[in-house]
């Protein structure tokens, strides 16, 4: 009896833990995801002076939920020539490492599901392997527009990594550590981006552009591509793309409020603005970075191909290598390092 | 323990299984998955070993990168398989010889050790200091000790790339390029003209 | 403009800021759109929508089986069958069918009739789910024509001094 007490305590009781908190995390993160879904087709239609979805629920706010099910309830095409296990495994892929990534978000102080040392690397790590779900699902397809979204894609992800490796290199020399718990603290007097502001522009554009959002929406160009590498998926497949797409938005921005924006700091450290819960701050910087999102969509024309890979190799790589240099030679110079 | 040593099992057990599979599959973008699996593996097996540093630039560097392009590659290329395969026999002695080198090194580098107690164990590290992120003890050790090695190396991954570029770059005649700057710069008055034509006479 | 003008301008991503401020401007003007399946925009008296079978106020049908809209419809949409009546012998349709799939909602038939029996009423909100519910026969258009009487006779009598 003692022993099965023993590894109770040892191992079944932390991972009834864990297994709660992943639960918690996965199904908090799946439900706003779909309200978020919907402020994007909102902002979106607002700008366009649209009223966008307002048939079901109030205001439209279950239109989420009714896509939800009928995605779900629909048949599962695969295309005659499509490598069968390879079209399935590929959707699976971006669903699951969009969700894998919240692992480490801290939440707020001390709310994350993992704490590790390389958080920022592993979010990196993740988000660098998005790719994969596309470029599969678009050999996988055999089909001609498939294939050239997935290329694009492919190309583009790898391109703008760079950058946003540099700009989290910047990032690092300021806070000292590779924690993102860590790194928020390190803004407990001023937040990233005033000091750092180009590279949090870079970071912003970026972003869109690791996320295949528009304007640099080129695998998934609706005039040139269909739908891109989604063109040949339908039913529950191609929810699971969706749902992981805006996933990794979603975490994008999770990222730029960690990175630059204080995580879950109050603007002011002082009294009406910490009597509000840290989690509430870091949601709202969340849904203020998503409403940039959702407006960049709305008013920013697509980028051509070759504009897009000078913008990431000419101009963003060289001018974040200089910020690197330049940040570190201040931090030295001024004895500013942690 | 023995949860990690049952992870360490099932890393192990589904690296080789990956690694053989690279060798076996017939369909070479297959190939390149099954590599993305054992990279994967390795970085796990990483950070079983505690160094999680080196397991994310694994994933990073090698998934997120190498193996991309790899598949580029491989997805661009019309090849055939048939043809292929048929080389196979014929090189077959050769790959053997080449494993059991390779297998027989491995014996000699893992059983050194076991082999004659008294060498001197080089190959084992030392662990990080108490309270050092192996991020920071691998950057102390890399910056300090292997400062000149690390310049090095990247001078001779610089190298590599210019290369590379030289080797591809060609200037060729009669191509028209975008000068964006240009184009920004342009304004209405630098555009267009105005004419007042009068009716009937044309310009 | 000047050149560091310029410079400054992009550097500062000028027409990025200008644009979502514009942008924003928009996202707060009022809606262009109505809010549709509660709130519909104006349709006017001459309205060609889903098509209604009329009756007099005493409950006689309009129609006298003159086949003029059968005869007019470019589309071919329409099949009249006549017959005198059992109970009177006044002649009248046997058989009034529309097929929707292939009106292309010119509204001839409604010019063409002398009595104003087959009209094009005010209602567009009549999609089915399978083709077959498309094929309007004459029961269902004598319904809509009762359902919708009201509606109609006020469109006719607007849209009358014009005509």
């Amino acid at each position: 009896m003692v022993e099965w007490n023993a590894l109770w305590e040892g191992y079944g009781w932390p991972l009834t833990v864990i297994i709660g908190q992943i639960l918690l995390v996965a199904v908090g993160v799946l439900v706003s995801l779909a309200f978020l879904l919907l402020a994007d087709r909102k902002i979106w239609a607002a700008v366009q002076l649209r009223r966008g979805p307002n048939v079901v629920g109030p205001f439209g706010l279950l239109q989420s939920f009714a896509d939800f099910f009928k995605f779900a309830l629909k048949e599962i095409i695969i295309p005659d020539g499509a490598n069968k296990g390879v079209f399935l495994l590929a959707p699976l892929i971006t669903f699951v490492l969009a969700f894998i990534a919240w692992a480490v978000i801290p939440f707020a102080d001390g709310w994350v599901i993992s704490d590790i040392n390389v958080g920022i690397l592993y979010i990196f790590a993740i988000s660098s392997l998005g790719v994969y779900g596309i470029v599969m699902g678009g050999w996988a397809s055999n089909s001609k527009y498939p294939f050239l979204g997935s290329l694009r894609s492919a190309a583009q992800m790898v391109s703008y990594e760079v950058s946003i490796g540099f700009v989290m290199v910047t990032v690092l020399l300021c806070a000292g550590s590779l924690n993102l718990s860590e790194i928020v603290r390190a803004q407990k007097n001023i937040w990233f981006f005033i000091p750092l502001f180009p590279m949090f522009v870079i970071f912003l554009v970026s972003a869109l552009a690791e996320t295949n959002r528009p304007p640099f929406d080129l695998a998934e160009a609706e005039s040139e591509l269909v739908a891109g590498y989604q063109t040949e998926y339908s039913s529950t497949p191609f929810l699971l793309f969706m749902i992981g797409e805006y996933l990794n938005i979603v975490l994008m921005c999770a990222m730029t409020v960690i990175l630059f924006l204080g995580g879950w700091l109050p603007p002011f450290d002082m009294a009406p603005f910490t009597y509000v819960p840290e989690i509430v701050w870091f949601i709202l910087k969340i849904l203020l970075v998503f409403f940039f999102f959702a407006m960049v969509k709305a008013f920013v024309p697509r980028y051509r191909y070759d504009q897009l890979m000078r913008l990431g190799w000419k101009v963003f790589l060289p001018f974040s290598l200089v910020w690197v240099v330049v940040t570190a030679g201040v931090l030295t110079a001024f004895d500013l390092a942690p | 323990m023995i949860v990690q040593a049952l992870a360490f099992y099932l890393f192990a057990a589904v690296l080789t299984a990956a690694a053989l599979m690279v060798v076996i599959a017939r369909n070479p973008v297959h190939s390149v998955l099954f590599l993305i699996l054992a990279f994967f593996n390795a970085a796990g097996l990483f950070v079983l070993l505690g160094a999680e540093f080196v397991a994310m630039i694994l994933v990073i560097v090698y998934v997120g990168a190498v193996a991309v392009l790899f598949m580029f590659v491989v997805m661009m290329l019309d090849i055939d398989f048939v043809e292929l395969r048929q080389g196979f026999l014929n090189y077959l002695p050769a790959g053997l010889l080449v494993g059991f080198v390779l297998v027989m090194e491995l014996i000699l580098v893992v059983g050194a050790g076991s082999m004659n107690a008294g060498a001197p164990q080089t190959a084992v590290p030392a662990a990080p200091p108490e309270g050092m992120t192996n991020t920071e003890a691998l950057g102390r050790i890399l910056y300090t000790d292997y400062a000149y090695l690390f310049q090095v190396a990247g001078l001779i991954l610089l190298a590599a790339m210019i290369g590379a570029i030289v080797l591809t770059l060609r200037a060729r005649e009669g191509v028209r390029r975008q000068v964006i700057a240009d184009q920004i710069a342009r304004t209405p008055a630098l555009g267009m003209e105005l004419k007042d034509v009068k009716p009937g006479q044309g310009i | 403009m000047g050149f560091f003008d310029r410079t400054a301008r992009s550097l500062l991503l000028g027409e990025f800021v200008s644009s979502f401020w514009l942008a924003l401007k928009y996202f707060v003007k009022p809606k262009a759109t109505v809010n549709y399946p509660y709130e519909k925009g104006p349709i006017s008296p001459r309205f060609r929508g889903e098509h209604a079978l009329r009756r007099y106020p005493n409950g006689e049908e309009r129609c006298i089986a003159c086949k003029l809209c059968e005869a007019i419809c470019p589309a071919q949409a329409i099949t009249i069958e006549a017959a005198p009546r059992q109970e009177d012998g006044v002649r009248r349709t046997t058989r009034y069918d529309i097929d929707m799939t292939k009106c292309i909602y010119c509204g001839f038939c409604q010019e063409a009739c002398p009595v104003d029996a087959i009209v094009e009423g005010p209602n567009f909100e009549f999609a089915v789910e399978t083709r077959e519910e498309l094929l309007y026969d004459k029961e269902r258009l004598l319904s809509n024509g009762d359902r919708w009487e009201y509606e109609i006779s006020k469109n006719i009598e607007l849209d009358a001094p014009y005509r």
